[in-house]
């Protein structure tokens, strides 16, 4: 086996281009556990860790350009403009698989639990594709036809400025239903609580509780083959008790983690 | 094949496999046994160390991506006779029971108060969310961290 050790995107394409068969490797932090466990050997790797022209964020009239060896950790310190890439970073693996782990990796793995890939495809990516012989390309980072349907989805936004939390809930309704009761009430009790005010506060667990409940009763959901609403509506108190207490973890954090 | 580092501050260089880890690389090539293998997928964060400044699993990172680079392993904290403030800690605070997740732990811990002086309870736990232990329940690891801040604080 050999390792290649590019110091240039032109140097580690003409090494592609010389041996094919050689494997680009970026953090490693997919590749090394099945190197480790004897499941890959790839007759050689090239190191993309060290190219430079990978791991540059740019923006431009409008348009964000990623490099594939762009960190999770980079996307978290970086690139605040596009909120949900970094919470979708943040929430991968430890702060060590995010200072290594890219979103290239994310996207040369393709696997269906990949925490980049949605958001690449919900912001209607391209992927910019470059070889020696066939210079540059784009595809879309299109959604895989793998379909799962949901049984219930909640998205829930702390919305600092107009100080309320706001949640929605798709799948256990007509409509995608907005639970207006459960915004009122817990954004007046972090409202009394000082939680706008201070980040590192939470509001009590009682008043997260009460705020699940009421998501739940707000839902309308139907018995299908795919669950009963009993179960739907039990789903929706989980995951609204859960998307409040993780979001309400992320806000204490500070801005490098 | 040949690979050359920087290991706390001293060129070194070790032949190894080319498929090897860094992890491996610094234990079986530089003789140096604080970075620990416990499961070699990037789950327990035994064998932390930092590459470039990053903290990373070095059992994730191929021996031949830390060539020429510079890596501070546990063994680096030391000045001396005079341990570490956070090891210190440790010892201190009683966060060691049987100690293979120690050293990694030492290391996200130094590079988690080298960036916030005083973290949070909630800043604490995901810092170190890499790291795992399955003796001590987190706890006294926990009062060691606050306990190496404070004395970090008091110092300055
Ligand atoms: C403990 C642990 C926890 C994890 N948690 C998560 C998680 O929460 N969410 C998640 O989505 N993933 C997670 N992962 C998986 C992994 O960290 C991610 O998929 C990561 O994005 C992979 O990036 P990498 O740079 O490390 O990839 P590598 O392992 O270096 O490479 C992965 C693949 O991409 C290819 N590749 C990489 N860069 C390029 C390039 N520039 N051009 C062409 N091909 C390229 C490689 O050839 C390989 O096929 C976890 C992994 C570990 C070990
Ligand atoms: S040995 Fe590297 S993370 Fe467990
Ligand atoms: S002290 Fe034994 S694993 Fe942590």
């Amino acid at each position: 086996m050999d390792v290649l050790l590019p110091r240039s995107l032109d140097e580690a394409l003409a090494m592609k281009a010389q041996r094919p068969e050689a494997m680009p490797i970026a953090g490693g932090t997919d590749l090394m556990v099945e190197v480790n466990f004897g499941r890959l050997r790839p007759p050689a790797f090239i190191d993309v860790s060290r190219v430079p022209e990978l791991s540059v964020v740019q923006q431009e009239n409008g348009h964000i350009f990623l490099g594939a060896g762009v960190t999770y950790a980079a996307v978290v310190v970086g690139l605040t403009v596009c909120r949900p890439l970094v919470q979708a970073s943040r929430s991968v693996g430890s702060p060590q698989i995010r200072n290594r782990g890219t979103v290239g990796g994310n996207l040369g793995t393709g696997s269906p639990a990949g925490d980049a890939l949605p958001v690449l495809a919900a912001y209607d990516a391209d992927v910019v594709l470059r070889s020696q012989a066939r210079g540059e390309r784009s595809m879309p980072c299109g959604t895989r036809n793998a379909m799962v349907i949901a049984v219930a989805g909640l998205c829930l936004q702390v919305d600092e400025d107009s100080r309320r939390v706001k949640i929605a809930l798709g799948s256990v309704g007509p409509t995608i239903i907005r639970a207006r009761e459960a915004e009122d009430q817990v954004s007046e009790a972090m409202e009394s609580a000082g939680v706008w005010q201070d980040r590192t506060k939470r509001p009590d667990d009682a008043v997260i509780e009460e705020f699940a409940g009421r998501v739940a009763a707000a839902a309308r959901p139907l018995d299908d083959v795919r669950g009963t609403a009993a179960y739907r509506r039990h789903a929706c108190q989980v995951l609204a008790r859960r998307a409040l207490s993780w979001a309400l973890d992320e806000r204490a954090l500070p801005s490098w983690l | 094949m040949v690979v050359r580092t920087r290991v706390n501050g001293e060129w070194r260089e070790a032949e190894v496999w080319p498929g090897s880890s860094l992890l491996s690389l610094l234990r079986d090539g530089f003789g140096l046994y604080g970075a620990k293998n416990a499961c070699e997928q990037g789950e327990c964060g035994s064998c932390s160390v930092w590459l470039d400044g990053a903290l990373v699993c070095s059992c994730l990172v191929l021996a031949g991506q830390a060539q020429e680079r510079e890596v501070r392993t546990v063994e680096g904290l030391r000045d001396g006779t005079q341990l570490h403030n956070v090891q210190q800690a440790f010892v201190d605070a009683g966060a060691v029971q049987c100690g293979f997740c120690t050293p990694g732990f030492v290391v996200a811990v130094a590079d988690l108060l080298e960036k916030d002086r005083n973290p949070s309870s909630v800043t604490i736990r995901e810092a170190l969310s890499g790291n795992l232990c399955r003796c001590t329940g987190y706890q006294k690891i926990v009062d060691a961290v606050n306990l190496a801040a404070t004395r970090l604080q008091a110092r300055t």
